[in-house]
């Protein structure tokens, strides 16, 4: 043995550098702009030989008239143009080992491209062909709804997924797009000419934003501009639409009576990132739900067992959020689970955090922050969700502020600001 | 080529360690050489509750999880039928804190009462939620049972039922402890922004002196060859009938393990693989279809699953299937629908490779099979196979006597 291990005290932690003292950069993006006044923002970085592209339209279920138009034309965007069929797009895109994804969400819909960098010159015109010349085929749309409308059977019989529903109903209202959801009939009202003038308006003819990030070949920009600097970039005009969230407040629904669980989303209405204090609430989030050393996982897990997780989290929206607790635990501790809930909210109301405690929490969120920079694809993420929600980069560095900064005062204020079990929907799905 | 510099302590720990200085993180990666196919027949669950005890304290340090958090640490865990893989991510200055964290609890656990009793309800919690609470969530617990007689496999990892997690009790928790959580048994990666020289000194200071424990000896039952197709039909309260089957492949290090891969993905995969676009694109008998196989260390199963449309037939459903089988059996597969799949093994191992604990967790796992240096031969050793080989395991594998096939029905 070498002399170091004797007198080798393993009760002693080793001194520890405090990630609050890190000094966190994101790194800045290059910015390119087309032919068309499209942005394109993009990172070149990277060890590996590969590279991301992301188009983002505002072209989410915001801008529909109808229940699922948005997520149907974007979901079958890569199935058949004028000139392919959904299988010979598909093959070229796999051939080159890439990944061509499309999503929807309430303001934005995208299509992303994963794939090596040595060939991202094959598969563009490939993509150009969707953004221009989608044809939406009537078979497919068929298939979709069939397929969908199964789909939809089999997680109605989840109490997640029906929570997952209902608390945001509860929220937002079901006509707002953060609060509808889908109903079996809405799948049968889809037709092939509303896919194809929302697919016209939105994505032929809309503004678009662009994202990229890897290692980027020389000529990237000449590509972009090659493929879709002639793109239409016309401005899109966002709806105002009001929420209408339920005046009732305490929900209890039975699925599934056989069931041997219950979802518990327990959750509050909350400003948007804009608001001053949605980063100092984040640190406060991290400390009551937001990670595996956190007030409830500590004690609704960890010392009650009552669930295999619980958390809380500002949901990721443009407009306005929620802050909302969610877990799963047994059908007959749901209840307990709740009051604990609860008697955490109280416990954050009362008692200011400690000094250890607090900085384990901002060491935690900042080594968190920094092993979360690795990697152009988790910078590019940062940038996008920083320009989609009208922020600049000081958004970032006030983040790291907050979290180096705020006070065990300030944490106390916002909770018996935010905190208040009687501001919370309440709703257990079994 | 992903390069690394191996060591071995005294006490038999083997030590990788992988430098990436792009980097400012650290990356420690210890995986234990014991897996749910080592458990008793009678208290399986059994690995993977243990790596929930694993967090719940040890001999010198009361809390693992507050340091590694108060140094900017993250971890994580997870059990499989073969393996128990652990893994922390921090700030390189802070190595150091890994390294005590890792080695006490290597030392000995604590060993609390406490920690046992939450930890089995957390379990029970987890599997209620994944296996009980969904549905088709039994499919894997009834399949494994049909397919293996005898191989450990036979079981999932989560357990068998509630009650094996339900009855575990200390004793047994220690036992398995100084029986598998030894050196011995052990492989330790350090990655990120790290120097051999800085591991080596840590990796002495900490995990020199702790004692090396036995080697485990893996004697498993070996599961005999299938003889005769089997079957089994199940009605409950879901929304679809449901087919799966499966047929028994190769162990981990079988060259035909690599046909076996790319053979998944000529079937499945893509919107372009052979199953979606007959079955759920043309014929419409699926609403969706899947083939992969387990990718264990021993020999495990190539599964075909997939949610029929409402009232198609169960045995049109089968027919529709056997016919894309019979295609592979008699028609060798076009050479650029071959290279289509290498193509993607060969994006997917970049994409993989992006995240340096991704490459911690696979030079220990190579170091398990036998070498970490193999990870850097998985390429060519994809790259070699033909479409004669496709032919010929197709051959081998979709034969009725090897089938194991389970009807799941709407019992609404």
């Amino acid at each position: 043995m070498i002399e170091t291990i004797k007198g080798l005290d393993r009760k002693v932690a080793p001194a520890i550098v405090d990630a609050v003292n890190f000094n966190l950069q994101l790194k800045p993006y290059k910015k390119l702009t087309l032919k068309n006044g499209v942005d394109v923002y993009t990172i070149d970085a990277g060890a590996e030989e590969v590279m991301s592209i992301e188009w983002v339209f505002y072209a989410g279920n915001w801008y529909e008239d109808q229940n699922l138009v948005a997520a149907t034309t974007n979901f079958l965007l890569k199935n058949g143009t004028r000139h392919k069929s959904a299988f010979q797009v598909n093959e070229h895109f796999e051939y080159y080992g890439s990944y061509l994804n499309r999503a929807c969400y309430n303001e934005t819909a995208t299509v992303s491209l994963h794939c090596l960098t040595k060939h991202v010159g094959e598969l563009l015109p490939a993509v150009r062909e969707l953004l221009t010349d989608s044809a939406m085929p009537e078979d497919e749309l068929a298939i979709y709804q069939q397929n969908m409308k199964q789909r939809l059977k089999v997680n109605l019989k989840k109490s997640e997924f029906v929570a997952g529903r209902l608390i945001d109903v509860y929220l937002y209202g079901e006509q707002h797009p953060y609060g509808r959801y889908t109903k079996e009939e809405d799948f049968e009202h889809l037709n092939k000419q509303q896919l194809f003038d929302f697919y016209d308006r939105y994505y032929r003819q809309g503004k678009f934003v662009m994202f990229v990030a890897g290692r980027l070949p020389a000529n990237l920009e000449q590509l972009l501009n090659d493929n879709f600097g002639d793109l239409g970039n016309d401005p899109i005009l966002g709806k105002k639409i009001s929420t209408q969230p339920s005046s009732e407040r305490k929900f209890r629904v039975i699925n599934n009576a056989e069931g041997v669980q219950g979802s518990v989303r327990i959750a509050r209405p909350f400003p948007n990132r804009h608001h001053p204090d949605f980063l100092k609430v984040q640190v406060l989030n991290s400390l009551f739900g937001g990670f595996f050393g956190s007030r409830l996982m500590s004690n609704i897990r960890e010392d009650k067992g009552y669930t295999y997780g619980i958390h809380s989290y500002l949901q990721n929206h443009i407009h306005e959020s929620a802050w909302m607790i969610s877990t799963e635990a047994g059908k007959d501790v749901c209840e307990a689970t709740i009051s604990e809930v609860y008697k955490e909210m109280e416990d954050l109301r009362e008692e200011p955090v400690g000094d250890e405690e607090l900085l384990l929490v901002r060491n935690y969120m900042m080594g968190s922050i920094l092993g979360d920079l690795d990697g152009p694809f988790q910078i590019i993420a940062r940038w996008k969700n920083i320009i989609l929600n009208g922020l600049d980069e000081n958004y970032f560095y006030n983040s790291i502020n907050t979290i180096k900064t705020i006070s065990a005062g300030e944490l106390q204020e916002l909770a018996q600001k935010y905190l208040r079990p009687e501001e919370f929907y309440e709703l257990v799905v079994v | 080529m992903i390069q690394f510099e191996k060591f071995t302590l005294a006490n038999g720990l083997r030590v990788i360690v992988h430098q990436d200085t792009s980097t400012p993180m650290a990356v420690m990666n210890i995986m234990y050489d014991v897996g749910a196919r080592d458990e008793n027949p009678e208290r399986t669950g059994f690995a993977h509750l243990f790596e929930h005890l694993m967090f719940g304290g040890s001999v010198n340090i009361p809390n693992y999880d507050e340091p590694l958090q108060m140094a900017g640490g993250e971890n994580n865990a997870y059990t499989t039928n073969d393996l128990t893989n652990y893994y922390i991510q921090l700030p390189a200055e802070n190595l150091e804190t890994a390294f005590w964290l890792e080695s006490d609890r290597m030392l000995s656990l604590a060993f609390g009462e406490k920690s046992l009793d939450v930890q089995r309800k957390v379990v029970c919690e987890e599997f209620k939620e994944h296996y009980i609470a969904k549905p088709y969530g039994d499919v894997w617990h009834k399949m494994r049972e049909l397919a293996y007689t005898r191989h450990p496999y036979r079981w999932m990892t989560i357990g068998k039922e509630l009650s094996h997690v339900e009855n575990a009790k200390l004793e047994d928790v220690k036992e398995f402890f100084f029986k598998y959580y030894r050196p011995v048994n052990a492989i330790m990666v350090v990655a990120g922004n790290v120097t051999t020289e800085k591991v080596k000194t840590l990796a002495e200071k900490w995990f020199g002196d702790i004692p090396a424990g036995e080697k485990y000896k893996r004697n498993l039952p070996q599961e005999p060859e299938q003889r005769e197709e089997r079957q089994l039909e199940i009605k409950a309260n879901v929304p679809l009938d449901a087919l799966y089957k499966c047929w028994h492949i190769y162990p981990r290090l079988d060259r035909r393990y690599y046909i076996t891969d790319l053979l998944t993905d000529i079937l499945s995969g893509g919107g372009s693989s052979r199953l979606y676009q007959s079955l759920v694109k043309e014929k419409q008998l699926f609403s969706n279809i899947e083939c992969y196989h387990y990718g264990s260390t021993d020999a495990g199963l190539l599964c075909i699953e997939g949610k029929l449309v409402k009232g198609v037939k169960m045995e049109e459903a089968e027919r529709a299937i056997e016919i894309e089988l019979d295609k592979m059996k008699s028609e060798l597969v076009a050479e650029t629908e071959l290279q289509k799949v290498k193509n993607k093994t060969e994006s997917m191992m970049a994409f993989e490779d992006m995240s340096v604990m991704n490459r911690a967790n696979s030079l220990a796992y190579y170091e398990l099979l036998g070498d970490a240096s193999w990870m850097n031969f998985e390429l060519e050793k994809y790259g070699s196979v033909t479409t004669e080989d496709i032919l010929q395991e197709s051959r081998n594998i979709f034969r009725k006597e090897n089938s194991n096939t389970l009807y799941y029905y709407s019992g609404n």
